[in-house]
């Protein structure tokens, strides 16, 4: 009976209060895509960060023949000048960060090149002093990557040191930038989304300001009074999460799945998976925003 | 059944009180008649029966509570135990009869089985049996006063407090509904009304309670409207 009652009130009151409902729907929606959307990002950026991380690798080149750098200045690498970065990497404090070093020399360098390229006409013209000797290191902790790096750069020998960081870089800053102005869209979005759901409740308790009246002279319960209108909210909210969801779902899939992974292939992407991961936190989210926004306006205005 | 000892209301700090120490008791199947001047505290001493406001020094007691000291979630309880009845009847313009009068027991919880036989028997009481389908705008002023206190009956309440619950009645209106109450009276609930109206008051020969600015001036069984006459 009570159950029955307090559903039908709910729809009398979501019926009754249409345009609000509707309103509240969709600016629910439109945050919660806001929302999403910047906690896609995060999942993103993370992913390029797990992606990066197991894949750097710093790779020392060394000086060939005729380098015009000045660390080159005296010719091509010596035995000596390698034995030099070897123990550079050695040392107490950097050993820890370093996983292995692996030595390729030109030669290797250019037969591992002939091997994959060889039968190519433009892979012909290639020779072996076109090659570096190099060093890979594998780095224990990926974040430290900077203090190896520095060690070996600018010693006699070597000409460059590179990693993969600097080719992730600009997507990871662009993505972690847009992330966090997506958030500040999502928390203005979220705060007229409490405050418009707080407005419809309170239009909805004046328009049944007679009814509360009446339930509270004869003695019906606090919870069945306000349960009702909690509902409302809530009901609205969840709608315009679910609508989210399934936009951010498609979204994933048409424009992160259907289109950037065909078009951009040095980045690991998202997929709709990490949507329905996402998921409960919105709803959760929209629930709480509700049942909080609602619960303000009632406690001031059902009070017995 | 109604017990207010010493009881003072105050609404705004440094106000003349509405209540000012008022100590009365009024026992079980009682009917007592409130009388006294628009804003002489008739409608404050049901509120505080009601604990729509608490008192500001003093005790009020129903059925052995106290009111004052009844934690907020306990009041719809204590509310199921007392009828109310207003000179405005309070009824839902959206609601048939029959509604109006079941909406009391739906938003306590009663189970439907026991709505459909109790809702039918309590208007029959009140004289409204054939009626259940009209809504109250296609009702007279004395039928739609007794749909309110159908309502406020229709839970068996062992209280009824109504307030000046003639006052937008012409006088042989007021007198079926004047012998309503005291049937309800009669099945042993306890009835306090607020009126200004003398006629009924002299005619009914109960006990009457007047209060002037706040203050208790007569207490008096079988009593008339006006002390000086």
């Amino acid at each position: 009976m009570r159950l029955r009652y307090i559903l039908s009130e709910m729809g009398v009151g979501l019926r009754r209060n249409l345009s609000m409902t509707i309103s509240v729907i969709i600016v629910t929606f439109f945050s919660l895509v806001f929302v999403g959307t910047a906690l896609l990002m995060r999942a993103e950026v993370q992913q390029i960060e797990k992606d990066w991380y197991g894949r750097i690798e710093i790779t020392v080149f060394l000086c060939p023949k005729d380098s015009l750098e000045p660390t080159c200045a005296a010719g091509a690498v010596t035995e000596e000048q390698k034995a030099d970065i070897v123990a550079a990497l050695d040392a107490p404090e950097v050993a820890p960060l370093v996983k292995e070093v692996y030595f390729e020399s030109q030669d290797e360098a250019f037969a591992s090149f002939q091997n994959r390229f060889g039968e190519e006409s433009w892979a012909k013209e290639m020779k072996v002093d076109d090659w570096f000797s190099t060093y890979r290191i594998k780095l224990a902790d990926p974040q430290q990557y900077e203090a190896v790096a520095d060690v070996v750069t600018g010693r006699p020998g070597v000409e460059r040191v590179e990693d993969y960081r600097d080719k992730l870089k600009s997507v990871y800053s662009t993505l972690d930038k847009a992330k966090w102005l997506t958030f500040g869209f999502a928390v203005l979005m979220l705060l007229a989304a409490g405050l418009l759901i707080a407005t419809t409740i309170r239009l909805s308790l004046l328009f049944r300001r007679r009814e509360i009246g009446i339930m509270r002279l004869v003695g019906a319960s606090n919870w069945l009074v306000q349960a009702p209108f909690l509902l409302e909210g809530a009901v609205a909210a969840v709608v315009g999460a679910l609508l989210a969801v399934g936009v951010l779902w498609l979204g994933v899939r048409q424009v992160v799945t259907g289109w950037l992974e065909k078009n951009v292939s040095s980045v690991q992407f998202i997929t709709t998976v990490d949507v329905w991961g996402i998921a409960p936190l919105l709803v959760g989210g929209a629930l709480a925003l509700a049942v909080v926004s609602s619960l303000f306006n009632l406690n001031r205005y059902t009070k017995v | 059944m109604i017990r207010f000892e010493n009881v003072t209301k105050v609404y705004a700090r440094g106000a003349r009180p509405a209540l000012d120490d008022v100590s009365l008791d009024v026992d079980r199947g009682e009917f007592v008649f409130l009388v006294g001047a628009s804003g002489s505290g008739k409608s404050t001493f049901l509120r505080l029966v009601m604990r729509e406001e608490r008192a500001s020094a003093g005790a009020v007691l129903v059925a052995g509570r106290e009111m004052g000291a009844l934690p907020a979630w306990r009041v719809p309880k204590m509310r199921r135990k007392i009828g109310v009845v207003f000179q405005d009847f309070r009824l839902l313009e959206n609601k048939t009869v029959f509604e109006n009068v079941a909406f009391a027991l739906q938003v306590i919880g009663r189970p439907r089985h026991h709505i459909v036989t109790a809702v039918p028997d309590v208007l029959d009481m009140v004289g409204l049996a054939g009626k259940e389908k009209r809504r109250p705008h296609e009702l007279s002023g004395g039928e739609q006063q007794r749909v309110a206190i159908a309502r406020a009956f229709v839970n068996r309440p062992s209280i009824l407090l109504a307030d000046e619950p003639t006052g937008n009645l012409d006088p042989t209106t007021s007198l079926g509904i004047m012998r309503l109450l005291d049937r309800i009276n009669r099945t042993g609930t306890t009835v306090v009304m607020a009126t200004h109206d003398d006629e009924i008051v002299d005619q009914m020969r109960k006990r009457v309670v007047e209060l002037q600015a706040g203050a208790m001036v007569r207490d008096q069984a079988h009593g008339v409207y006006g002390s000086d006459r």
